[in-house]
């Protein structure tokens, strides 16, 4: 299934300066993702996996190294077309979902949409089959604050998912979240998967991280074995 | 093209509606904010509309005063003191010179059965005077040539003196003693017509007698003020050279015996006291408004700073630098817009009950009101940038783990 290289990455690297030392977060990471992948990236925390997907996610650039986002050499990006790659390109899905705490579960969904420079009608139509689509029909005009952490970071998904981005970026998205509530989230992520969605998941679960059907583990910055769980 | 015009301004129209949102969701802490800003513009609007209500009450009362006027006070010389009649008669030949009406001041004790009034000016003027200011009686008859020629003890007096001499009575034919003198009460008149600038200056006299019982009563035979009435169409600048001219051969070509004003002239130097007035005051008051601007600023620095998170997550979920500093400066620029129009409600609602209380006519200053609104929207930008400036420049990926 998989239809041609979603990214590739040659020899980042990522340097801090912390506390006047420099501290090197990256070493010659080398990792490339086919469309459609399902990836976990395992690895304890300070092992640079979340720098990893800053960098993944344009959000960060690395100090050296390549990094080709569907051709596009992403260094070369201005300010705007950098933004722009975020908005059309990127899902993020973050550890305790950052919703917008004034805004209704449809307001937050409709968010990327409006930085998309979406009409307010189409918004609101796509925010709300969004929220159909993560089960959320009945929940639409809540406030955040009076959702559950499952349903939070089903908002969060939806969010994520509404601007139609080729890549689902989800860091540690069940932390927060009790078994059977990441479990449902987890099956979520699967279906998704099957839909075609390029997902990459970063977590410090082992349990979490296999459902993915491919696993990377990082630690202290370099990639240390190439796992998989291929069972589809 | 016309498709990014039109995502611009549905994306300008959201940072409206978001700022909104946020004023609203902090309502005491943006209302103490925008209460500054509110005060300023207050402050302002009200000074500048009720300075400028005044000027322009003093300036009715300038034209209803009359354009050919002029005025002339006289010092005199060792030799001349003042104007005999006869050189009025001269100056009232002149062609420019419709006619004259001297003021006598008598300071004096007056006072009517048991009641006695200190420090009542009394005033002698002429028949020429009644006559170009028919409005002026309100009851009984006014001064005439007869009057004048046999210095009769008649008198007219203010409505102020028949409320404090006469209540309740009718005045005319009584006597009343003005310095121990018996005057007989012919008339009643409205001190606020016809009084006009000159009231301003010199007070307006309470009771009128003819001008030659004034001087009788004085002792003298010379005038030392009084005011000409120019024909109608003449230039004021004209006759007043012209008046000069003639008065210096009076008074031998003695420097600084007279002065001669035109009305014309005192109602330019008002009106450039009053405009450098309302300037002051304008500049003190907007003192108010950059300290608002300051509480703005302030505010919008706590906001940035609370809302890291949100910075952050909109810039991952898509947002150019450019729209996140558009957000901020609007929300600042809409605080301070929201305390502006409050301002000149509050500004306008408190000079116009000034302007009740000096019992001068209300002006809406419109140049005040653009002023007001103006100062704010700027006062909103000017403090909102920096702390925009400073949401924009925010790095997302410090800005997320804040939280």
């Amino acid at each position: 299934m998989a239809e041609g290289i979603f990214f590739e990455m040659k020899g980042i690297d990522k340097d801090y300066i912390m506390g006047g030392e420099p501290v090197h977060v990256l070493k010659k990471i080398d990792l490339s993702i086919e469309e459609g992948e399902y990836l976990s990236v395992l690895g304890p925390s300070g092992s640079g996996k979340s720098t990893l997907m800053n960098i993944i996610g344009c959000l960060d650039t690395p100090t050296a190294g390549q990094y080709i986002l569907r051709g596009r050499e992403v260094e070369e990006l201005d300010e705007v077309e950098l933004a722009q790659l975020r908005s059309l390109e990127i899902g993020f899905i973050f550890q305790n979902s950052q919703l917008l705490n004034r805004l209704t579960a449809r307001k937050n969904v409709e968010l990327p949409l409006i930085y998309a420079g979406v009409l307010p009608k189409e918004r609101r139509r796509r925010a709300e089959a969004m929220l159909e689509r993560v089960g959320l029909a009945d929940r639409m005009d809540h406030l955040p604050t009076q959702l559950s952490g499952g349903q939070q970071q089903r908002v969060a998904i939806a969010r994520a998912l509404v601007g139609n981005p080729s890549l689902l970026l989800a860091d540690e998205p069940t932390g927060a979240l009790d078994q059977k509530t990441g479990a449902q989230i987890m099956e979520l992520f699967s279906e998704l998967n099957r839909e075609h969605h390029t997902v990459i998941m970063i977590t410090h679960d082992m349990n979490i991280a296999a459902h993915a059907r491919r696993i990377i583990r990082i630690i202290d910055g370099e990639i240390m074995e190439g796992g998989s769980t291929k069972d589809a | 093209m016309l498709k990014s015009i039109r995502s611009t301004v549905v994306m300008l129209g959201e940072c409206v509606r978001m700022s909104l949102d946020n004023i609203l969701s902090n309502k005491v802490r943006s209302f103490l904010t925008l209460l500054g800003i509110m005060i300023g513009v207050t402050a302002v609007i009200a000074l500048i509309s009720t300075v400028s209500g005044v000027s322009g009450s003093i300036s009715t009362s300038f034209s209803s005063m009359g354009a050919g006027r002029l005025s002339v006070s006289i010092t005199g010389s060792d030799l001349k003191t003042g104007m005999t009649p006869e050189d009025l008669a001269e100056i009232s030949s002149l062609d420019s010179v419709d006619g004259l009406v001297p003021s006598v001041s008598l300071n004096g004790r007056v006072s009517y059965e048991r009641t006695v009034e200190t420090n009542v000016t009394v005033s002698g003027r002429n028949a020429y005077y009644f006559q170009s200011n028919p409005d002026l009686i309100l009851q009984g008859r006014a001064l005439n040539f007869i009057d004048d020629d046999n210095s009769t003890y008649c008198c007219v007096i203010s409505q102020e003196m028949v409320d404090t001499f006469f209540f309740g009575v009718n005045p005319l034919g009584k006597t009343i003693y003005i310095s121990g003198i018996p005057f007989t009460v012919v008339g009643r008149f409205e001190e606020d017509s016809g009084g006009g600038v000159a009231s301003i200056f010199s007070g307006t006299p309470n009771i009128l007698i003819p001008y030659t019982t004034a001087m009788k009563i004085n002792n003298t035979r010379e005038i030392t003020s009084f005011t000409v009435y120019l024909k109608e169409g003449t230039d004021s600048e004209a006759a007043a050279s012209e008046i000069e001219e003639r008065m210096d051969t009076l008074f031998d070509y003695e420097d600084d015996c007279f002065t001669v004003t035109s009305m014309s002239s005192i109602e330019e130097t008002m009106e450039t006291m009053m405009s450098m007035m309302s300037s002051l005051l304008a500049g003190i008051a907007s003192i108010a408004l950059i300290v608002g601007g300051i509480g703005i600023m302030n505010m919008m620095l706590t906001t940035v700073n609370e809302r890291t998170v949100e910075i952050g997550l909109k810039k991952a979920l898509g947002a150019i630098s450019w729209q996140i500093q558009a957000q901020f400066l609007i929300e600042s620029f809409l605080l301070s817009m929201i305390g502006g129009l409050l301002g000149v409600v509050a500004g306008l609602g408190l000079s116009y009950a000034l302007c009740k209380v000096l019992e001068t006519s209300f002006v809406l200053n419109t140049g005040a009101i653009v002023l007001g609104v103006g100062f704010s929207a700027a006062v909103g930008i000017l403090f909102g940038w920096a702390p925009a400036r400073k949401a924009s420049k925010l790095n997302p990926i410090n800005a997320l783990r804040a939280s």
